[in-house]
């Protein structure tokens, strides 16, 4: 705890001054940068181009959150178990198939720009959040389950009241190793024209300029630390106040 | 009233209740106990539909549960069970309430009934209301679970193995509150167990059940004296019949005018706990007490011949 009170603020001040005042770490980065290149990249704003990086991945995990709990609240019902299997098979198969390649395939259809990256966010994303969304809902306390039944919820009100309630912390979980990944994988979508930090990478690659592939790297890197940080604490919060977590 | 009529329930070809009939009237707990797999459990919970029976019917005040949508039908009906099963994320209070919820009570109303509860538990409004089901002790997590399941004022309160996860000092307890809350709200009760104690202790009516069929249902005295089957005599123990029976006696049957010395015991304890304070103390007759005063005494000979009546 002690740590995590003066690092949290140190990082999260670290990567607003990247973010907002990159020529502070000209410094920094100037031993990195080839003779006579430029040291910070100043094509398009660091801090327009990670708000398009946050706003696509945010959108992509909602919409795989969407699927994906929809899905799971589906095949764990009695109708819908038999297509379990399945469900697990596509949501696996999301995972498996490479972003790069979802990119590649999805160009032609799509076309340049933000919904190839979309696309290939949303498919990576769906997994960890159908497994968790599953685990969740069907490792219920069982004595609560029968009691809700017993008193006279119907399905939706056990559905709404209780079950979501009770596995709201561990499908958050699912959706915050989701962002996390997405945030990293969407660096990748700059390869087909998509405005995300990954532009800085890779003009970095192209010019031999570590200075940029650094500076890129390490704002990607410090969104994934304070994101990830921020949203285990909320899910903290959320199991204490649920009542689940022992206070004590 | 509770009419069970000739009810059965076949899972995959096995009979796990066959064609029980059973009356249980109106204001009295009757306890079903039997080993595990003997059926009981279903029984209870084809009362309010948790299982649909195979065949037959049950009737509550003359109307047939099957008239009623199942969770309709469940917010009429008490429900408590083993290891409370209350909901980890809702407060003590919303706990409580969630049945009067469910049938839209008006929120002050709601909150009157939970405060009202609560003292009737003997857990006090202001300290517990708010609490969380982990933030509380088993025995108070149990109270809890009873008093959501009594918070519509219901005709009839199912109870399965309510106590079963409590040590034995809490559980004569919460043994001894229901009994008291029984009488006072006048409910009907059916209550399962596989502890034959319990059910001598607790029920007005006990019904024993083996292999899916009701062996024996009768009053408890009756159960210890006359046990219908072998099953039944091994349910109750034979060294422990004398004891037993006993427990079911109040002191004030046997008592005769007179002084003993020592300590007294209140005029409604069992003659078990009067033999047990006999033999413990070395006396031969202990004093009997009522609201504190004196009302005469209970001799070892007037306890033997009472013992010796029921063999």
């Amino acid at each position: 705890m002690k740590a995590g009170a003066i690092l949290r603020p140190a990082v999260i001040l670290l990567l607003l001054a990247l973010v907002l005042k990159p020529e502070w770490f000209v410094p920094l980065f100037a031993p990195l940068a080839p003779e006579g290149a430029p040291v910070i990249y100043a094509r398009s704003s660091l801090l327009s181009l990670s708000l398009s990086h946050l706003g696509l991945v945010a959108a992509a995990t909602a919409a795989a959150t969407l699927v994906s709990v929809t899905l799971a609240i589906l095949v764990t019902r009695d109708a819908g178990a038999a297509f379990r299997p399945l469900s697990r098979t596509i949501t696996n198969m999301g995972q498996t198939f490479p972003p790069v390649a979802v990119l590649a395939l999805a160009v032609p259809a799509l076309g340049f720009g933000a919904g190839p990256t979309l696309v290939a966010l949303f498919l990576y994303g769906l997994l960890p959040i159908f497994e968790n969304s599953i685990t969740g809902l069907s490792t219920l306390p069982p004595a609560t389950m029968e009691a809700a039944r017993g008193l006279g919820l119907n399905r939706w009100q056990r559905l709404i009241q209780v079950e979501l309630p009770l596995a709201l912390p561990v499908i958050l979980t699912g959706i915050r190793l989701s962002f996390v990944i997405s945030l990293g994988t969407a660096t990748i979508g700059s390869t087909v024209a998509a405005r995300t930090l990954g532009e800085v990478i890779i003009a970095g690659l192209l010019t031999s300029n570590t200075a940029y592939v650094l500076q890129g790297g390490l704002i990607v890197g410090l969104f994934a630390v304070v994101v990830y940080d921020a949203l285990i604490l909320l899910e903290a919060r959320i199991a204490r106040r649920s009542g689940m977590a022992d206070p004590r | 009233m509770i009419e069970i009529d000739r009810i059965t329930k076949v899972y995959n070809g096995v009979t796990a209740v066959d064609a029980v009939t059973m009356t249980a009237e109106s204001g009295t707990i009757t306890v079903i106990v039997g080993t595990s797999g003997s059926g009981k459990t279903t029984l209870l919970r084809m009362i309010n539909r948790l299982e649909e029976p195979t065949s037959g019917e049950v009737r509550i005040n003359g109307e047939s549960t099957l008239a009623t949508k199942p969770h309709l039908l469940r917010r009429r009906i008490g429900y408590a069970i083993q290891g409370h099963g209350l909901f980890p994320h809702h407060s003590v209070a919303r706990n409580i309430g969630a049945v009067p919820r469910l049938l839209n009570w008006p929120k002050e109303k709601i909150s009157a009934r939970v405060d009202e509860l609560l003292t009737l538990f003997s857990m006090e409004p202001d300290q517990f209301r708010d609490r969380f089901p982990a933030e509380l002790s088993g025995g108070q997590q149990q109270r809890v679970g009873v008093a959501r399941a009594l918070a519509s004022r219901p005709d009839v309160l199912l109870m399965d193995e309510p106590f079963g996860a409590l040590d034995p000092i809490i559980r004569a307890r919460a043994q001894d509150d229901l009994r008291r809350i029984q009488r006072a709200l006048g409910s009907t009760i059916v209550l399962v167990t596989h502890d034959m104690e319990e059910a001598i202790r607790l029920g007005d009516m006990v019904a024993v059940m083996d292999g899916g069929q009701l062996v024996q249902h009768a009053p408890p005295a009756e159960i210890v004296t006359k046990p219908a089957t072998g099953f039944v005599a091994d349910m109750v123990g034979d060294m422990e019949r004398p004891l037993r029976l006993l427990s079911l006696v109040p002191l004030s049957e046997v008592m005769e005018d007179g002084d003993a010395p020592g300590e007294a015991l209140p005029a409604d304890s069992s003659l078990r706990d009067a033999l047990s304070a006999c033999l413990w103390t070395g006396r031969t007759a202990v004093p009997v007490e009522r609201d504190g005063l004196p009302a005469g005494r209970v001799t070892l000979d007037a306890i033997r011949a009472r013992a010796e009546l029921g063999a």
